[in-house]
């Protein structure tokens, strides 16, 4: 399950729903994996204002990995700055442009990382528990499973 | 015509629903790959960097329509889910359509495609749509239009010309047939108005062939405005709705 995926979910019981602690769900025991995807700029910039960045954060420092930033990206931190246009491209311009392409925006580092952090690390086994309930959703082959016990619903 | 409704509910679901859709998984997905139009038309139409929920999104075919948005598909079929997991930028998790793992008011859509029907009481498919409603965005203002939005398709009863051939005034709990063929390769779904060309190929079938498997889902099947009803109930207001080939579909936000 990737990591993004927790900016979205919380506990099923509906009692916790209401309960801030509730949110984010906090990941146990997690056997993590990088499973490598296709960088897409305009997909990282268009959730960047969904993001809750300090509870990824949080759940960056659960997992140990390397710590984030303490404010969010700016959408132009995710792009390397164009570099000055050379002369020699005045004595061709209809083909640089063609190209070249006016949108060809190349992705900064910090891009890479936050793709690498949300889209591409993943939980392959463990659990995920609820900081208001305590109870624990197990997350198998990848998949997280959030069926509650005839008790609970 | 399915059990009364008094002996219908969660565990009756548990076995004529969610049991039979864990066995058929893989055959059902091989058979679930076109997206309906409508369907198609809604999740292309949200802006890039929306984000929703495909809930009940079985073999996930509608997480392949659009990848600048982020959805969580969500199925209480962990086999569907094995399936639907594959589709990126998307995510892909096991919940009960009445437990959802959303934080409330959170989402930009949601999607509840041929979901709702199996759930098998009144009282039952009303709360599986307020769940659906509950996650999304409210708008921000009482006059605004820009809460968020879901689209709901359920079978219709009336689909005369289908060859089950349901129509207005029929019994609208029914069970519905799955055949696996024998080899598994090939589904035939029997209706009422078998016709009679099916039943000569399935006699002419060489005898030492696999027997053919049938499982039988329950449904409930919608008469025209009952959708609308069902969402006004749960505290949503339908903004657009419509019939296309066998089912009602609306599309809602929360009042």
């Amino acid at each position: 399950m990737k990591l993004l995926t927790l900016n979205f979910l919380t506990c099923a019981r509906r009692t916790c729903k209401t309960s801030p602690s509730s949110f984010p769900l906090h990941p146990r025991e997690a056997e993590l994996e990088i499973l490598e995807s296709e960088l897409n700029l305009v997909f990282l910039r268009n959730i960047l204002p969904r993001l809750m960045w300090s509870e990824l954060r949080g759940i960056g420092e659960e997992l140990g990995l390397p710590s984030l930033p303490e404010s969010p990206p700016s959408r132009e931190d995710l792009v390397t700055k164009p570099s000055p246009a050379k002369p020699s491209s005045v004595t061709e311009p209809s083909s640089v442009e063609e190209e070249g392409g006016e949108g060809e925006e190349v992705p900064s580092q910090t891009a890479k990382d936050l793709h690498r952090l949300l889209l591409e690390t993943t939980i392959k086994e463990g659990k995920l528990v609820c900081g208001n309930c305590g109870h624990e959703y197990a997350v198998k082959e990848g998949v997280a499973n959030f069926l509650l016990p005839g008790h609970l619903v | 015509m399915a059990s009364s409704s008094s002996e219908r509910g969660s565990d009756y679901e548990a076995t004529h629903v969610h049991a039979v859709y864990e066995d058929i998984a893989s055959h059902f997905s091989s058979t679930r790959y076109k997206p309906w139009p409508i369907v198609d038309r809604f999740l292309k139409a949200l802006p890039d960097g929306s984000i929703g929920a495909d809930i009940g999104c079985g073999n996930g075919k509608y997480l392949a329509v659009n990848p600048h948005v982020f959805i969580v598909g969500s199925d209480r079929s962990s086999n569907l889910i094995k399936i639907a997991r594959q589709h990126h930028p998307h995510a892909a998790i096991v919940a009960d359509n009445l437990s959802l793992p959303h934080p409330q008011h959170s989402l930009d859509f949601a999607i509840s495609i041929a979901v709702i029907h199996h759930l098998s009481t009144p009282g039952r498919r009303v709360e599986a749509v307020k769940c659906v409603l509950e996650v999304l965005r409210r708008p921000s203002s009482e006059e605004a239009q820009d809460g968020g939005k879901a689209l709901i398709y359920v079978w219709a009863l009336e689909q005369k010309e289908s060859r089950r051939g349901w129509d207005e005034g029929h019994e609208q709990d029914v069970m519905v047939p799955w055949v696996m063929k024998g080899g598994g390769e090939k589904r035939k779904e029997k209706g009422q108005r078998k016709k009679g060309n099916e039943a000569l190929t399935e006699r002419q079938e060489p005898a030492e062939q696999p027997k053919d498997k049938t499982f039988l889902r329950y449904y409930h099947l919608y008469r025209k405005g009952e959708l609308e009803h069902d969402i006004e109930e749960a505290g949503g207001t339908v903004v657009e709705a419509g019939y296309e080939k066998d089912n009602w579909w609306a599309v809602a936000t929360l009042k």
